[in-house]
């Protein structure tokens, strides 16, 4: 089976990031770096497809050229081969651009499933995914936090606000991870030494202008100061009235 | 809280692609997995023994031993940087992971036959064997020499008698490598677990390094073949390589435990306010931080050239020592620096930085002691040995 997981290059989670002077972008300059949260579970659920029914893993990510010790990464996690669309506006890439970049790339090598995160972790977009199924013309699940897949298709459990939904879908299909649908490994060190041997190769993508930009950043507000209360009374009092939550 | 690794100098440019990954999975590994533990372990003086799976996952066992025998081929200064993470959680998790490969599987690999290799190396990398080193006796600690552990010959066979003390890992071991005194010299034994006359008792109220198991080594008429003993380890220079090995190790852990230190008492003086400002704004702070972080950064500095060298295969066991060291003596000063800035939360084991300096206080014994290392380094600065 050929199976691309497609990961994106984000700011630590904890990393402290500021705003550029123009306010339209972060700084990027000696910021900490990760595979988003929920690229990481796509790329584990890539890799433990490859075992259970054998086949191959490409790691596809749009992003920096400078970015390749968190792409050697994946590598050292279980996937073959890695291919890098080299873009250094990628944080700021709209989706859509993002999406056909990708679709151009997946349609080259050709896969059978596309594992990406429901959501990377920068932006919180959540667009990519489906919009790369749509561009593909494939099926298309989102946030799947249960998956059984075989030759042809598989079947997939979705959290909904109403439950647990369970999805029927026939391959090819672009399958978005959400969160609990495996604990991705540790990069163990046999595998970093692997990984070095294995193929990494940087593309220039064909890229669309964003259609969609970024018009303002800006640091949320700082909170106001908190309050010590004497007693429980002052609290209530205060819950009631001041903040009218009870 | 989130761990952020000093970095005064900006060494991050001096390691390779490769460097960084091994030192990160092995950061987010003892972050995620071992820290939560940690604590709850080191009071009860017990050692995690269900992550002992997941480091052989990660493969930190012999990390250096070619992969062939089951190691991951590693370079030096990797070998360092997992020592540096590993200590960073605790000195008793680094202990361990010293133990099985610089200790045990360096041994075998330096002196062992090909059968001996082919049996045990592969089964201690995945942790499926831990083993132990015995060399230290009750009455003969910076002075190994003089050990009254006895190997006899009787026909084919070996039959030890002795006892050692101090033994990390001796306890419920499946293997212990021991040193015992032959009429040819010293030698080394591969000793099974279970091994009729063996038994390894554990030595309790330790009040320093707490995760982790110390043993005594009993040894009662225990019969061996030849084959069990190390052919090429001829008198006390091969145990003493094997401390080389691990020392190098230490004067990178001694960095981790250094950065758990100081990483906590700059963001816990951020935050306490006393007197109306936080703690880290009085002039008396910024001193003991400012001579914290330089004291961090030079050892850093050592433990990466010393690496490099190890790496050319040029380090000798008098650098080892220097770096042992000061290293280490670093970490305990900065660690109760650090105790003192926490105020009473310091005595806390809420807090991680009293853990570490109850540790480094074993660590600056084991491994050869402080003033012993300085005596090694005042023979190769005069030619002079002051050690009788
Ligand atoms: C927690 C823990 C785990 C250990 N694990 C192991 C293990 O796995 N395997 C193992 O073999 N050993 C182990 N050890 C033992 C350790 O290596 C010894 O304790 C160490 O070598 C010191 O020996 P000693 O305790 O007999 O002290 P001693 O040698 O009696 O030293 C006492 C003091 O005398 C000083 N001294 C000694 N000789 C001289 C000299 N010539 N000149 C000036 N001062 C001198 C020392 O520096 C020290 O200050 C462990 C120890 C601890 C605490």
């Amino acid at each position: 089976m050929q199976i691309i997981a497609c990961v994106k290059r984000v700011p630590t989670t904890d990393a402290a990031v500021s705003v550029t002077p123009d306010g339209k972008g972060l700084v990027t300059d000696g910021l900490p770096y990760m595979i988003s949260f929920y690229d990481e579970i796509a790329l584990e659920q890539a890799v433990q497809t490859k075992e259970a029914l054998g086949g191959e893993v490409t790691v596809l990510s749009l992003g920096p050229a400078s970015g390749s010790k968190e792409i050697r990464e994946c590598l050292a996690k279980g996937g073959d081969k890695a291919v890098v669309l080299t873009d250094d506006e990628w944080m700021t890439r709209d989706a859509r651009a993002t999406a056909k970049a990708l679709v151009a790339e997946i349609e080259a090598q050709g896969a059978d499933v596309v594992f990406m995160g429901k959501v990377a972790t920068d932006r919180d977009n959540a667009s990519v995914g489906p919009m790369v199924a749509t561009y593909l013309g494939w099926a298309c699940v989102t946030d799947v936090v249960a998956l059984e897949l075989g030759e042809g298709g598989g079947t997939a459990k979705v959290e909904t606000e109403a439950g647990l939904e369970t999805l029927e879908f026939s391959l090819p299909a672009v399958i978005t991870t959400g969160k609990g649908l495996n604990e991705p490994r540790y990069a163990g060190l046999k595998g970093i030494m692997a990984a070095k041997k294995k193929p990494l190769e940087e593309k220039t993508p064909e890229l669309e202008a964003n259609q969609a930009m970024v018009a303002s950043l800006a640091p949320p507000p700082p909170r106001k100061e908190g309050r010590l209360v004497s007693d429980v009374n002052e609290l209530i009092d205060a819950l009631r009235n001041e903040a009218q939550v009870l | 809280m989130v761990f952020q690794q000093l970095d005064f100098f900006d060494l991050e440019d001096e390691y390779s692609e490769e460097e960084r990954m091994v030192r990160d999975a092995v950061r987010a590994w003892t972050s995620e997995r071992y820290l939560p533990l940690c604590m709850d372990h080191f009071e009860a003086a017990t050692f995690p023994t269900e992550v002992v799976p997941e480091l052989a996952e990660l493969g930190v066992f012999g990390p250096t031993i070619p992969e062939e025998y089951g190691g991951a081929g590693l370079s030096n200064v990797c070998y360092g940087l997992i020592c540096q993470e590993l200590e960073r959680g605790d000195s008793g998790l680094r202990s361990f992971v010293s133990v099985q490969g610089s200790l045990v599987m360096y041994p075998i690999h330096a002196f062992g036959s090909e059968e001996q290799k082919r049996t045990w190396l592969p089964r201690l990398a995945s942790g499926e064997a831990i083993g132990c080193f015995g060399l230290t006796e009750p009455d003969f600690g910076s002075n190994p020499g003089g050990m009254l552990t006895t190997a006899r010959r009787e026909g084919d066979e070996w039959v030890l008698n002795g006892r050692k003390m101090w033994i990390t890992n001796g306890t419920g071991c499946a293997l212990a490598v021991v040193w015992a005194r032959t009429e040819e010299g010293i030698a080394g034994f591969l000793v099974p677990g279970d091994a009729p006359g063996f038994s390894a008792p554990e030595q309790k109220h330790k009040w320093s390094l707490r995760a982790s198991v110390t043993s005594e080594l009993v040894l009662e008429d225990v019969r061996l073949p030849d084959s069990a003993r190390l052919p090429h380890a001829r008198g006390l220079r091969a145990p003493l390589s094997c401390l080389s090995s691990a020392r190098f190790g230490i004067a990178w852990g001694a960095v981790g435990a250094a950065l758990a230190c100081f990483d906590e008492a700059l963001a816990y003086s951020k935050e306490r306010i006393v007197f109306d400002k936080p703690l880290a704004g009085f002039q008396l702070a910024q001193k003991k931080l400012a001579e914290m972080a330089t004291e961090i950064t030079k050892a850093q500095l050592l433990a990466l050239r010393l690496g490099r060298l190890k790496d050319q295969d040029r380090c000798t066991p008098q650098q080892i020592s220097m770096a042992k060291r000061n290293n280490v003596a670093i970490a305990l000063d900065i660690a109760r620096t650090c105790r003192d800035m926490l105020g009473a939360n310091g005595v806390s084991l809420e807090y991680q930085t009293g853990r570490h300096l109850c540790n480094l206080e074993s660590v600056y014994t084991y491994e050869g002691t402080h003033d012993i290392h300085t005596l090694a380094v005042g023979q190769a600065l005069t030619g002079l040995s002051a050690f009788r």
